[in-house]
C-alpha cells in the first residue's frame, strides 16, 4: 500500500460489514469499488456497486439496528471508517454536515424510485443503486414480486397446456368421469 | 419562512427570507465576495460558501487573492505549518465528500510514539488504520520531490476553483471602505469592493494589521514564534527509523510546549512549540538522547529547510464586522493543536452564516461567533491539559507511572485503554479538550494512575536497591 493512502485496504472478495452484525460506524470509499449484499429467502442479491467518493454504512449512525447487508471488496479496496461518535459530536454543532448524507441518500432514493416506475410486469425487481428500501418500497417489491410469480405460474400453465395440445394429450386423454 | 408575503427583492435575498427582516444586509443573487489569502480557511470558506448557496439557489461569485503558488517546492510555495490533517478532520472532510488522494497525503498516520527520559512507548490507533494525514502544506522542501505530489493547500485551492472560486494571483496591499462596502487594493494597484470580505491571510501577514482599525474592533490574535524544520532522511530510513508513526517529546526542557517529529514523503517534519522558541532551545532538544535516537547513527542532519512561523495561541477580538470575517488563524483557532481543524469550522460557520443569516456584525455575532466562542472556552481547557503535560514534563515519577500505565493498555488488548484515549487525543488534538478532561473523572482512571505511579517508582526503587543490596 501507498505510504500516503488513508484507511484499511481489504483484499478482492473481503468482506468490510456483515448483514446483521451490530455497526456503530459507516465508511467512505477512498478507491476501488465494493458490492452490497442482501441475503435473502432466494439467496444473496447483489443490490449495489459503489465506488470511490461513496458512503456506506449511514443507517447504523441514525438507527440503532443491525446491518442491513454485506459489503464486500470488488477487487482491492481501500476504506475509511467514520466513527458515529465523530460525526455525532459535530453533527449536532454543524447541523450542515449531514447535507451530504442527505443529499446522497436522496439520489438513492431517486434512483430506485426511477427503476420501480421503470419495471415492467415479469420484469426483475433489483436496485442497482441502493441501499435504502422504505418499508414503502419493501411492500411493493414484495407485492410485485408476488405478481410475477402469478404471471410466470399461468405463463407456465399455458405452456404446459399448449404443449400438451401439440402432443394431442389433452385431446386423446378421456375426460374423468 | 412566509415566502408569499415577501416582495421581489426577498426572493433573491436568502438570508432575509429564512430571517424575516426587511432590509437587512444579506447576499443575494450576484453578490461579490473577495477572500484573502488562499490556505485552508480561504478556500473552505469558498467551497462552502459555494456549495451552500448553490443548495439555496443563490448565484454568486467567490475571488481568493492568492499570489503564491502551492506548487512551488520551499517557502515560496508553503504556508509554514507542521501539516498534519487530525483524525476526526480526516473523517468529517470524507463525511462531507473531500477525500485526500494518496498525492496529498505524504504518509497516513497509525499511531504515535512517545519519547520520554524514561523510556518509550508507542499509542495504537483505535481502529489500527491510518486516519491521520501528514501533509504538505506547499509542495514540499527546497529540492524536494515536487514529481507526484501535490500539497494540501492546492488541493484545497483546486477544489474551491472546481466549484466556481475565480483565484486571483495578486497581493492583498491595501484595505478601505467604498460607500459601506469592503475595498481592497492589490500590489499592482488594482482595486475592487465586495459585498463581503473573508480575511483568511493567517497571522504571519502584512494586512492582518491594516485590518487592526478602532472602527472594527478587530484585534489581531496573540501570536508566538514555533519552530518547524525538514531533514530530508529518504523512504527506506523513514520506513526503518519512524514508520508510521508520529513521534511526541515528552522531554524537561525548559520554554518546551511540545514537540513532534512527523514522517512524510522522503522527509521528516519536526515541529517545536514553546515560549518563543530560539536557537538555544532548538539546540537543547536536538542535542537529547531521545531525539537522537530517532535517527540512524543518532546523527540529527542538517535540515533542508526551516522557519519560525508566528502561530495563534490567543484568539482574536471581535472576528467580525458589518460586510467583514476573519477566519482560520486570523480569527480563533485551538491551541496548539488542529489548526486545519479550527480553519475548517470557521470558515464553514462564517459561510453558513453568510448564506442564511446575513453578513451584517449582528449576523455573525450570532451565527459565526457562538462556533469561535466554543473554540475559545475549549482553550481555557486546554491550558489546563497542557499546564498538566507540562508538570508530566517536568516531574519524572509522574513520566514513569504515565508511561507504564500507557504501556500496560497497550500490551492488554481487552482493557479500557483510559490513559492512551486521552494522550491520543491530546497529541492528535481529535477531540475536544472538555470531552479529554472529562475521560479523566472516569473512576477507574485515578485509580489506574496512582497504582501505576507507585508501580513504576517505588517497586523500581525496591528493586533498585535490591541490586544494590545484592552487589
Amino acid at each position: 500500500m501507498n505510504s500516503g493512502s488513508l484507511g484499511k485496504t481489504y483484499a478482492d472478495g473481503a468482506i468490510i460489514v456483515r448483514q446483521g452484525d451490530s455497526g456503530d460506524c459507516m465508511f467512505a470509499i477512498q478507491k476501488g469499488q465494493i458490492e452490497v449484499v442482501r441475503r435473502g429467502k432466494d439467496g444473496d442479491v447483489r443490490v449495489a456497486v459503489l465506488e470511490e467518493g461513496e458512503i456506506f454504512g449511514e443507517m447504523a449512525i441514525f438507527e440503532r439496528e443491525a446491518r442491513s447487508a454485506t459489503v464486500r471488496a470488488l477487487g482491492e479496496v481501500r476504506v475509511l471508517t467514520v466513527d458515529k461518535k465523530t460525526f455525532l459530536r459535530r453533527v449536532q454543532e454543524d447541523p450542515s454536515l449531514a447535507f451530504n448524507l442527505v443529499r446522497m441518500m436522496s439520489r438513492r432514493i431517486r434512483r430506485l424510485s426511477g427503476e420501480i416506475a421503470e419495471l415492467q410486469p415479469g420484469g426483475v425487481a433489483r436496485s442497482q443503486d441502493t441501499l435504502a428500501l422504505t418499508d414503502a418500497e419493501r411492500r411493493i417489491e414484495r407485492r410485485n414480486r408476488t405478481d410475477r410469480r402469478v404471471t410466470k405460474d399461468r405463463r407456465s400453465g399455458g405452456n404446459r397446456r399448449r404443449d400438451a395440445e401439440r402432443r394431442g394429450a389433452v385431446a386423446a386423454s378421456p375426460s374423468p368421469a | 419562512m412566509r415566502p408569499t408575503a415577501r416582495g421581489a427583492r426577498q426572493q433573491d435575498n436568502l438570508a432575509s427570507y429564512f430571517e424575516e427582516q426587511e432590509g437587512q444586509l444579506a447576499l443575494a443573487d450576484g453578490s461579490r465576495i473577495g477572500v484573502i489569502g488562499g490556505g485552508p480557511a480561504g478556500s473552505f470558506f469558498a467551497y462552502f460558501l459555494f456549495r451552500m448557496a448553490e443548495s439555496a439557489g443563490l448565484h454568486i461569485s467567490v475571488d481568493i487573492y492568492e499570489p503564491r503558488l502551492f506548487d512551488r517546492c520551499g517557502p515560496a510555495g508553503c504556508n509554514h505549518c507542521g501539516g498534519v490533517v487530525s483524525e476526526s478532520l480526516v473523517q468529517l472532510l470524507a463525511t462531507e465528500g473531500i477525500n485526500l488522494p494518496p498525492t496529498v497525503v505524504q504518509r497516513g498516520i497509525e499511531s504515535y510514539v512517545l519519547h520520554t527520559d524514561v523510556g518509550q512507548v508507542q499509542i495504537e490507533t483505535p481502529l489500527q488504520e491510518m486516519r491521520i494525514a501528514a501533509v504538505y502544506r506547499g509542495n514540499g522542501p527546497k529540492q524536494s520531490e515536487p514529481v507526484a505530489i501535490a500539497g494540501f493547500d492546492r488541493h484545497l485551492l483546486d477544489l474551491s476553483a472546481t466549484v466556481g472560486a475565480k483565484i486571483v494571483r495578486k497581493l492583498v496591499t491595501g484595505f478601505d471602505w467604498n460607500h459601506g462596502m469592503p475595498q481592497i487594493r492589490t500590489a499592482d494597484g488594482d482595486m475592487a469592493t465586495y459585498e463581503l470580505l473573508a480575511v483568511a491571510t493567517g497571522v504571519n501577514s502584512q494586512i492582518l494589521e491594516q485590518l487592526n482599525s478602532p472602527a472594527m474592533d478587530y484585534q489581531s490574535p496573540g501570536t508566538l514564534r514555533a519552530f518547524i524544520c525538514e531533514f530530508h532522511l529518504g523512504q527506506a530510513t523513514i520506513r526503518q527509523w519512524l514508520g508510521n508513526s508520529m513521534h511526541v517529546f515528552l522531554l524537561d526542557i525548559p520554554r518546551l510546549e511540545f514537540a513532534a517529529l512527523i514522517p512524510k514523503g522522503d522527509y521528516a517534519t519536526l515541529c517545536l512549540l514553546g515560549e518563543d522558541v530560539d536557537e538555544q532551545l532548538i539546540e537543547s532538544f536536538l542535542a537529547s538522547d531521545e531525539v537522537k535516537a530517532c535517527f540512524p547513527d543518532t546523527l540529527v542532519p542538517t535540515p533542508a529547510c526551516h522557519c519560525f512561523p508566528r502561530i495563534n495561541v490567543r484568539a482574536a477580538v471581535r472576528p467580525f464586522a458589518d460586510r467583514i470575517v476573519w477566519v482560520g488563524d486570523s480569527g480563533v483557532n485551538r491551541l496548539f493543536k488542529d489548526g486545519i481543524g479550527s480553519a475548517y469550522r470557521t470558515a464553514k460557520a462564517a459561510a453558513r452564516t453568510a448564506v442564511f443569516h446575513g453578513i451584517s456584525k449582528a449576523d455573525f455575532e450570532k451565527g459565526f461567533w457562538p462556533e469561535c466562542r466554543a473554540l475559545i472556552r475549549d482553550n481555557r481547557i486546554a491550558r489546563l491539559i497542557f499546564g498538566v503535560t507540562t508538570l508530566i514534563q517536568n516531574l519524572r515519577f509522574l513520566r514513569r507511572g504515565v508511561l507504564r500505565m500507557i504501556a500496560r493498555e497497550q500490551r492488554d488488548a481487552g482493557k479500557n485503554r483510559l490513559m492512551s484515549s486521552v494522550l491520543w487525543d491530546v497529541f492528535t488534538g481529535s477531540a475536544p479538550y472538555k470531552e479529554i478532561l472529562l475521560r479523566t473523572f472516569h473512576p477507574v482512571f485515578p485509580l489506574r494512575l496512582t497504582w501505576n505511579l507507585l508501580a513504576a517508582n517505588l517497586l523500581r526503587t525496591e528493586r533498585k536497591g535490591m541490586k544494590e543490596g545484592a552487589r
